[in-house]
């Protein structure tokens, strides 16, 4: 299992770089075979890890601060979902893959999976929720809404939040600018077209 | 009076059925505030996560809960398997735990001591000699049909042939789980990611000895299905059997690598196929010899797609193998065992066109009347004419092997299919409040198809208001019953009621106002938020509404019936055009149409969606997706997203869709149509490659490896 796999290599001492060490070693092990054996005494010898202290962190999370006390393993996502009930970034892939879990940190679109509650303070972190005002909201969501860009809706928030930060990037983006600007998120239920005709529309009137 | 008769109405008289209309919980969905079962965060909620079994086969010889059971954080720890157990995949559930965060719930599951005996395995599910060899195959066959080796004897063109599919899962984006959360000792209220929201309080129920009606379930939205979540699963009953012994909330999910292993896939298959035709280009004569898996209990794709849809040949024999491997149980995936007979059959068959030295396209049309199906063969004649004009087929199609000079070669390519889609079993409940408010009450789901749009359409259109009238409740088993969503089944299943429940609404409502302002029933009608009589507004809505007196107006409606309102049988052509770079291997669709029937359609913008849903699953599974197990540790080695590879955005090419929509299939009434497109696109891409590089690339999905593999070895 990545997931375990990937947490038994942290520490009590844990930077960013070991994190994303970590993930991509969890990766390249799904197609390095393990000796059943070598498992067996990885699930034998017991915890190997001593959680380190929970810490105090301030996050800006759509114009609001959140004080908050986290290991520091824990990720900028689980707090989202997990402590501020702001539930719009899914949690997916736990390999940085699949873009469900994206937002903006300082207007860059992140995926919050890959990135420690700890490490972001003080940054500007916006989440799907910041873009509807009950019944206004972005015109990125009006457009995937009108092209049924959006099925079982699982992946939507991310790619919401995915095209707009591209939007503003691209704010003139033509159709192999959406291929390739967009190809970080996945979608299992097959909304790309209208994905790629929201977000062309919106680029012909420059952007979002 | 006259007689009043339930229908749908004349298909121009529509304001809104049949219209582009945007889904109406669209907003919600994309705006994150929809709540999906993962997202359940009542006060006090726990953490679940399960452990599993690294092993394909194997015995637990030693289970040792202690340490995690006193780890600070953990509030309840639950055994899966028992000392002395086999356990017989990898992902095997093996144990849970539920703490205060998921970071302690991880250290948790390391602190579970279990050792296992390792036993024998197998998981090569297209190695038959080695399956039989280790005694995991059991045979099944059909009567033969005619004198099948006269048959090919006499024959003009006979062609045999290799193919295959892969194992693929459903991976669904929203894992499978629940929240589980009790009231008192007898009463529970769960939020599970199910396709079946009427339907699985009883399988709770028996689990956990309650019941049946004190067990709530909830599903407002579900991130993926495709058949994979008709059930409760062991896991879902652990995390309400964990949440009483904490006393507290559970919401437990799988992991992705356990839910890639062993939350559903669709089975394998592969076979040798000999297949002729006659003197007059008729197909004559078809022999299939196939196996395959479905997993630890064996089986294989059925043989009543074997072969698909082109079925009434008259001499014909079919064998099967199943064979018993130690990976994940299947589950119904989309269209079960369509895709895998289409794909078997119509690359055959497109391989004896090929022997014919023929256009396949004049190929398949001869041979619509093999279809057995026959009140089919027009829409197919119908459908690949259309499908042709849109691809461009006359002015691109070239014999097999002319793609071009250069490396990159370009290639046509079709596929047809069918699927019954009848409406499912569903009653709703219909309320007309007295200040005109309407309400729509059913135990149904949204699996992405649109089932609150549909519902709303249906009974705005028929009571003459706007969509926005409409309330819709499904999610709930406490609403009327309905059944899975599962086979497209749910557009015909909720239409059909919500109409017949809105039309008695009407016509109570049109009594009492005939009454009040004195006019003839029969010649009111409600159009635009108002009722009219012969052309006059006679009052408004609300108006009418008020005269039901001060408590609201029920009504019951049920389905399926035979009143017309719904009917079966679809069919559906899809062409691909493909780049092949035969230097890499690498495959790109440059456009993929698909011409699809579904008789009457209610919102033709998400009826469209459903076909490119279909199609992207399809082109997945035809050029990227794959279980690989490895057969040294029979572990499923791309339990994850980077290396389970789905499409993404730049990978589809442009898809063309058509919904093809005489008024003869309007006249049908609904018809369902999630299953149907992505029957197709195995086949249709797989015989654009073939037309392509000029020979077959015989097993899917058709990685670069494959391709080059076929090049060198001229695979025909
Ligand atoms: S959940 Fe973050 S990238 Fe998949
Ligand atoms: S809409 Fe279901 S995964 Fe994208």
């Amino acid at each position: 299992m990545p997931a375990q796999q990937h947490s038994r290599q942290r520490g009590p001492s844990f930077s960013r770089r070991d994190f994303l060490k970590g993930s991509g070693a969890a990766v390249a092990a799904t197609a390095i075979v393990t000796a059943p054996q070598e498992i067996d005494a990885a699930q034998e010898s017991g915890p190997k890890v001593t959680s380190a202290e929970p810490t105090e962190v301030t996050l800006t999370v759509n114009g609001r601060n959140y004080r908050l006390k986290v290991e520091p393993r824990v990720t900028l996502l689980e707090v989202l979902r997990n402590d501020l009930n702001l539930t719009g970034a899914k949690e997916v892939c736990e390999t940085t893959t699949c873009g469900a879990c994206t937002v903006l940190i300082d207007g860059k679109a992140t995926y919050a999976c890959a990135r420690l509650a700890i490490e972001c303070e003080g940054q500007d972190i916006r989440t799907i929720e910041s873009l509807r005002n009950g019944d206004q909201v972005d015109e990125v969501i009006a457009g995937f809404v009108k092209h049924d860009a959006t099925q079982c809706g699982f992946c939507t928030p991310g790619f919401v939040m995915a095209t707009k930060a591209f939007l503003a990037k691209h704010p003139k983006a033509t159709l192999e600018d959406v291929r390739k600007g967009l190809g970080g998120n996945i979608c299992r239920c097959g909304t790309y077209k209208g994905i790629t005709e929201c977000a062309l529309e919106l680029a012909r009137k420059g952007g979002a | 009076m006259a007689e009043r008769t339930v229908a749908w109405k004349p298909r121009g008289q529509n304001q809104l059925i049949g219209k582009k209309i945007p889904r109406i919980d669209g907003i919600d969905k994309a705006s994150g505030a929809a709540k999906y079962s993962a997202d359940i965060n009542t006060p006090g909620t726990l953490f679940g996560k399960v452990l599993t079994c690294p092993h394909a086969h194997a015995k637990v010889v030693r289970l040792d809960l202690t340490a995690a059971e006193k780890m600070p954080g953990v509030r309840a720890v639950h055994a899966f398997a028992q000392v002395g157990q086999e356990v017989r995949y990898d992902g095997w559930p093996i144990a849970a735990v539920a703490a205060e965060r998921p970071e302690i719930a991880e250290d948790a599951l390391r602190a579970i001591k279990v050792k296992y005996e390792v036993l024998e395995h197998w998981v090569d599910e297209e190695d038959l000699e080695g399956a039989k060899q280790a005694g995991r195959t059991k045979d099944t066959r059909r009567r033969p049909k005619g004198d099948v080796d006269a048959a090919f004897q006499s024959a003009k063109a006979v062609h045999e042939g290799y193919y295959g599919l892969h194992t693929v899962t459903h991976c669904c984006l929203e894992r499978h789980g629940s929240h589980a959360e009790w009231k008192g000792e007898k009463e529970l209220n769960v939020h599970l990611s199910t396709q079946n929201v009427s339907g699985t309080a009883p399988q709770y129920a028996k689990a956990l000895q309650l019941d049946a009606a004190n067990v709530a379930i909830n599903c407002e939205y579900i991130g993926g299905g495709f058949g994979s979540k008709f059930s409760v699963d062991q896991w879902d009953i652990a995390c309400a059997i964990m949440a009483k012994k904490a006393g507290r909330p559970v919401r437990l999910l799988l992991d992705r690598a356990t839910e890639l292993k062993i939350a559903g896939n669709r089975p394998s298959v592969f076979a040798k196929i000999k297949v002729a035709a006659d003197a007059d280009g008729k197909v004559v004569a078809w022999d299939s010899y196939q196996w395959g898996t479905r997993g630890v209990g064996g089986g294989n794709v059925s043989l009543s797609v074997i072969p698909y849809l082109i079925d009434d040949v008259p001499n014909k024999r079919q064998r099967s193998v199943g064979i018993r491997t130690d990976c994940g149980s299947y589950r119904a995936w989309r269209a079960p065992n369509h895709p895998q007979g289409c794909y078997l059959t119509i690359c055959a068959l497109d391989d004896l066109a090929a022997k014919l030295g023929e256009d396949p396209l004049q190929f398949f049309l001869r041979n619509l009347d093999r279809i057995s199906k026959e009140h089919l063969r027009q829409t197919f004649a119908g459908e690949l004419k259309r499908a042709a004009e849109l691809i461009g087929w006359k002015e691109k199609w070239h014999p097999r092997g002319q793609g071009g000079d250069g490396p990159i070669k370009r290639g046509l390519g079709l596929s047809m299919h069918t699927w019954p889609g009848r409406a499912h079993q569903a009653n709703c409940t219909l309320r007309i409040y007295p200040d005109g408010t309407v309400e729509s009450l059913q135990g149904s789901q949204d699996l992405g198809t649109g089932t609150r749009t549909v519902i709303a359409i249906t009974v705005a259109e028929t009571l003459g208001l706007p969509l926005s009238a409409v309330n819709v409740r499904i999610g709930s088993n406490k609403y009327p019953f309905a059944r899975a969503s599962g086979g497209s089944t749910t557009v015909g299943g909720v239409s059909g009621p919500n109409r017949r429940a809105a039309l008695q609404a009407l016509w109570k409502i049109f009594d009492l106002v005939a009454a009040k302002y004195e006019v003839d029933a029969d010649s009111l009608e409600a159009r635009g938020g108002k009722i009219w009589s012969n052309g006059k507004v006679v009052c408004s809505w609300k108006q009418a509404a008020s005269l039901i007196g001060p408590m609201p107006l029920e009504f019951h409606g049920e389905g399926p019936k035979k009143d017309g309102l719904t009917s079966e049988d679809v069919g559906g052509v899809q062409m691909a055009d493909v780049l092949v770079d035969t230097e890499t291997g690498l495959i790109r669709i440059n456009r993929f149409v698909a011409v699809q029937d579904c008789g009457l359609i209610i919102d033709e913008l998400t009826a469209r969606s459903q076909v490119m849903s279909g199609m992207t699953l399809g082109i997945a599974y035809a050029l990227s997706e794959e279980r690989i197990m490895d057969r040294k540790t029979g572990r499923f080695i791309n339990a994850d997203l980077e290396n389970y590879k789905l499409p993404r955005i730049g990978d589809i090419g442009e898809l063309v869709v058509e919904m093809y929509q005489p008024d003869s299939e309007y006249a049908r009434g609904v018809v369902g149509l999630g299953e149907p497109p992505v029957i197709s696109p195995g086949a249709a891409i797989s015989n654009a490659v073939a037309n392509a590089i000029g020979v077959r690339v015989p097993v899917l999905p058709l990685t670069p490896q494959r391709v080059l593999d076929a090049l060198k070895g001229g695979v025909a």
